[in-house]
C-alpha cells in the first residue's frame, strides 16, 4: 500500500535569538551591511563568534497510510509543533521534503480568524473560508455546526459578548466539520471542560472511523493512547522511537515518570521508618515481573522501622503506564488490616492481588509511609515494575489484548428472546 | 534511526490493514504524483494563479470582513466611505479653491478637487491597508496556509469597493455643476486599472518588507502625506513650471490623475505621461510578485 504522507529527511533551523532581533530595523540591517566585511575579518580570526542556530527538527523521516490515526508525542521543544507546521505548510523546511497525497486540513488553533466583532453566524463562514472550506461546504452543514456548538440563541450576537466557553464551543465546531483526507490537529484538546473534551474525542474518533487520516499532536496520553494506532516520538527535533501507539505511551510515559525527581534517599536510611525489596510475586511466592492475566500475584515488600513512635500507615499504589491510578491499598483499617509499625523492627508484608483483575499491560508500584492525613514519612515512587501480559492457551486470537484498565472475570448469558411481535414489526 | 524509521514502516503498514479489515471501509485510491510536495527550495518565481483561483472563496471572506469590520459600531456606518474625500474636498475647495485661487483647468473647482482625492483617497488607502495587512494578520499566517498574496489582494479589492461607492458623488457633484463627459470617458477603465494596479504593486512591496521591518509602517504616512502634495490632486499638471515637469512626470501617480480628468471632463489627454505611468507601474508589478513570493517563506518565521 501506499503512503499518502511520506516525510524524507526533513529539518528546521532557526538562529538562537532570532526572536530578540526579529524586527531589525532598516538603519541596522544597513549597518549591519557595512560592518559585515570587517566581522567576517574578524570571524576567521575568533571562529567562535559564529552564529548560533537550532535545529527545531533534525532529520525526521516516517510515512502515514491511508486511515491511519498517528499521534505526535514528546516534551515542550521536541519539535512536535514545528514538524505540524512544515506539514501544513505554514513554515518552509531547511532541509529534506515531503509529499503527500491528498488534501490537507489544519488545525493548529481553534479559532483562526475568528473576529471578535462579527457575529457567530459571521463567524462560521469566515472561520469556515480560512480552513479551506467552500461556501457551498459550510451552508450544507450549518445546521450541524450550530447544533455542536449549542448556540443556537446566539447566532446573530457579535462573538466579543460570547462565554469563552461558547467561543471555544463554536471554534471547534466549525473545525470538527472539516472535512479534508488529512487532518491535523495540535492540542486542540487542551482547552475546554471535561464534557466539552469529551465531545471533541468523540467527534475526531468519528473523523478516524470514517476513513480519515489523522495527525495529532498531544500531551493528553490517554487520548493518544485511545485514538492512535502509532505514535511518533519526539526528543531534541528528532524522532525517538516509533511504533505501537499504547507501547510508545508507556515508555514514554514512564521515561517521565523516571525524571521525576523524588527519590533523594531510595534507601531511606536517613528517614525514621522505609520500605525495602519491593517484589512482585506469584502464587508460589516466587518473584517475578511478569504474570498472567489467570493468574493471581502479590506485592511482597519490607517495611524497616528505626525510631518511629506515632503509629504509622503503608500505601501502595498501583498506577498504569499512562500514568492512572489502578489501586490504592493502605494498612489503616483496609480490609481488616490495622498494623501500625509501633515496634522498632523489619516487618515482611504481603498485599495480594487477586487474578482476572488486572487488564494486560505495565504497572509501577509506588510505595510510601506515612501517618494518616500526617507528615509522610517515606516515598518512593515507581519502585517495582511488572508486567500482566496474556499467555493463555486459549490464544490471543480469543483473548488478545482488550481495551480498558481492568479485566475482570466475567460470566456471560446470551438467551435467545424470538416472539411472534418482533418477528412481525420486521415484515 | 534508519532502522526504527523501517521497523515503523511495517508496523504502520500492519496496524493500517488491521483497521481497514475492522472498519471494512473502502477508501479511494491515492493520486499518482503528489498533490502538494514540501520542500526547502519552495515554489520560487511561479505565481501558482490556479492555487490562487481556488482560494477565491477565502479572498472574498476577508474582504468582506474588512469592509464589514471597518463599519461595525459607527453610528453612520457605509456614509463614512463617501464623508471623507467630500470633507477634504470642502475643506479644500475653501482654502485652496476661493482663498489661494489655484487654477483648475476651467472646472468647476469642488469637481477638480474631488476627482483628484476620489482617485488619490483610494490609492493611498489602497497603499496603507495592503502594506499592513500581512503583519495585520499575523494570527492567520501563524496558523493557516494559504497564499498569502490573498491577503494584500483583498486589502485592495476592499478599498476599491469604497472607491466605487464614492465615484456616486463624482455623478451627483459633475451633474451640479454641469460638467459633462466627452468620448474621452472610453479612457476610464483603463485609467482605474492602472491605479489599482499600481497601488497594488506599491502595496504588495511594502506589505513583505514591513514583516521584517516595521520602519515602513512608520515612514509610510509621512511619504503618503509628502505624495499628495507631489501630485496633481488639488492642482493641475498645468501649474507645475515646464523644466520641472519632466522629473515631475516620474511620479506615476501624474499620468494617471491628470488623464483621469482629461477622460471624466473632457480636454487634451496626455500620453506621453501616460505611457511613463503605465512602463513605471508594469515595472513595479513584475517586480513585486517575486519579491513578495520570496519574502513570503519566512513570513511565519519572521512576523
Amino acid at each position: 500500500m501506499k503512503p499518502i504522507v511520506k516525510v524524507e529527511g526533513l529539518g528546521k533551523k532557526y538562529r538562537i535569538g532570532a526572536q530578540q532581533t526579529s524586527h531589525p530595523t532598516l538603519r541596522e540591517s544597513l549597518a549591519e551591511m557595512i560592518r559585515a566585511p570587517i566581522s567576517r575579518i574578524r570571524r576567521a580570526k575568533f571562529p567562535s563568534t559564529k552564529r548560533e542556530t537550532i535545529w527545531a527538527l533534525r532529520d525526521v523521516s516516517f510515512e502515514v497510510y491511508p486511515g491511519e490515526v498517528i499521534g505526535i508525542i514528546g516534551r515542550n521543544g521536541a519539535g512536535k509543533s514545528t514538524l505540524l507546521k512544515i506539514l501544513s505548510r505554514i513554515t518552509h523546511p531547511t532541509v529534506g521534503h515531503a509529499d503527500i497525497y491528498g488534501r490537507i486540513g489544519s488545525l493548529l488553533e481553534v479559532g483562526s480568524g475568528f473576529h471578535p466583532e462579527l457575529t457567530g453566524k459571521e463567524n462560521i463562514y469566515l472561520n469556515g473560508a480560512v480552513l479551506g472550506m467552500a461556501r457551498r461546504e459550510i451552508n450544507s452543514k450549518f445546521e450541524e455546526i450550530v447544533a455542536f456548538a449549542e448556540i443556537e440563541k446566539f447566532l446573530d450576537t457579535p462573538v466579543k459578548h460570547y462565554s469563552s466557553g461558547m467561543y471555544m464551543r463554536l471554534a471547534f465546531a466549525v473545525a470538527a466539520h472539516l472535512d479534508p483526507e488529512i487532518l491535523i490537529m495540535d492540542e486542540v484538546l487542551a482547552v475546554g471542560d471535561v464534557s466539552f473534551q469529551n465531545k471533541c474525542l468523540r467527534k475526531i474518533n468519528d473523523v478516524a472511523s470514517q476513513g480519515r487520516t489523522i495527525l495529532f499532536v498531544s500531551h493528553n496520553m490517554h487520548a493518544v493512547a485511545s485514538l492512535c494506532q502509532s505514535v511518533i516520538w519526539l526528543d531534541g527535533g528528532a524522532i525517538k522511537s516509533i511504533g505501537n501507539a499504547k507501547e510508545q505511551v508507556a515508555k514514554y510515559t514512564a521515561a517521565a515518570l523516571q525524571v521525576r525527581p523524588v527519590n533523594s534517599d531510595p534507601q531511606g536510611f536517613d528517614s525514621p521508618a522505609s520500605v525495602q525489596n519491593v517484589r512482585m510475586i506469584d502464587a508460589n511466592g516466587e518473584e517475578k515481573d511478569s504474570f498472567d492475566l489467570f493468574e493471581p500475584m502479590a506485592v511482597e515488600l519490607n517495611v524497616v522501622q528505626r525510631s518511629l513512635t506515632k503509629p504509622v500507615r503503608l500505601v501502595i499504589r498501583l498506577r498504569s503506564a499512562i500514568d492512572d491510578s489502578v489501586v490504592l491499598a493502605t494498612t489503616d483499617w483496609d480490609y481488616g488490616t490495622s498494623a501500625q509499625f509501633l515496634e522498632a523492627c523489619t516487618y515482611t508484608i504481603r498485599c495480594a492481588i487477586p487474578c482476572n483483575f488486572l487488564n494486560s499491560g505495565t504497572y509501577l508500584v509506588s510505595v510510601g509511609i506515612d501517618e494518616p492525613n500526617g507528615p509522610v514519612h517515606f516515598r518512593l515512587d515507581s519502585a517495582k515494575e511488572f508486567t500482566v501480559v496474556n499467555t493463555s492457551p486459549l490464544g490471543p486470537g480469543l483473548y488478545g489484548s482488550r481495551d480498558g484498565v481492568l479485566s475482570p472475570y466475567r460470566e456471560w448469558k446470551v438467551t435467545s428472546v424470538q416472539s411472534l411481535e418482533s418477528r412481525s414489526t420486521k415484515q | 534511526m534508519n532502522l526504527t524509521v523501517l521497523e515503523h514502516s511495517s508496523k504502520t503498514q500492519a496496524a493500517n490493514q488491521n483497521s481497514s479489515e475492522e472498519t471494512n471501509l473502502s477508501l479511494p485510491p491515492l493520486p499518482e504524483s503528489p498533490v502538494v510536495r514540501i520542500s526547502s527550495s519552495g515554489l520560487l518565481g511561479a505565481l501558482s494563479l490556479r492555487e490562487l483561483w481556488s482560494f477565491r472563496e477565502l479572498l472574498y471572506f476577508l474582504t468582506w470582513r474588512d469592509l464589514k469590520v471597518r463599519y461595525k459600531q459607527t453610528a453612520l456606518g457605509a456614509v463614512w466611505v463617501v464623508m471623507q474625500p467630500l470633507l477634504a474636498t470642502a475643506v479644500f475647495t475653501f482654502f485652496l479653491g476661493k482663498l489661494a485661487r489655484i487654477p483648475s483647468d476651467n472646472i468647476p473647482y469642488p469637481v477638480f478637487a474631488y476627482a483628484g482625492m476620489w482617485a488619490w483617497t483610494f490609492f493611498s488607502n489602497s497603499i496603507a491597508s495592503s502594506s499592513n495587512s500581512i503583519v495585520g494578520n499575523a494570527h492567520l499566517i501563524t496558523k493557516v496556509y494559504f497564499p498569502r498574496l490573498i491577503i494584500p489582494v483583498g486589502a485592495v479589492v476592499a478599498r476599491f469597493i469604497d472607491f466605487a461607492i464614492t465615484s456616486s458623488v463624482l455623478v451627483v457633484l459633475m451633474i451640479y455643476f454641469g460638467v459633462a463627459p466627452t468620448w474621452n470617458i472610453l479612457m476610464l477603465p483603463v485609467l482605474i486599472g492602472l491605479l489599482t494596479l499600481l497601488a497594488f504593486s506599491i502595496g504588495v512591496l511594502l506589505s513583505s518588507f514591513n514583516v521584517k521591518y516595521r520602519d515602513v509602517g512608520a515612514l509610510l504616512p509621512v511619504v503618503l502625506q509628502l505624495w499628495t502634495f507631489a501630485s496633481p490632486i488639488l492642482y493641475p499638471l498645468s501649474l507645475v513650471p515646464d523644466k520641472w515637469r519632466w522629473i515631475y512626470i516620474l511620479n506615476p501617480v501624474v499620468g494617471i490623475v491628470e488623464n483621469l480628468r482629461a477622460s471624466l471632463f473632457g480636454g487634451e489627454l496626455n500620453l506621453f505621461a501616460l505611457s511613463v505611468s503605465t512602463a513605471i507601474t508594469i515595472i513595479l508589478f513584475l517586480i513585486s510578485i517575486p519579491v513578495f513570493q520570496r519574502m513570503e517563506q519566512g513570513f511565519a518565521d519572521v512576523i
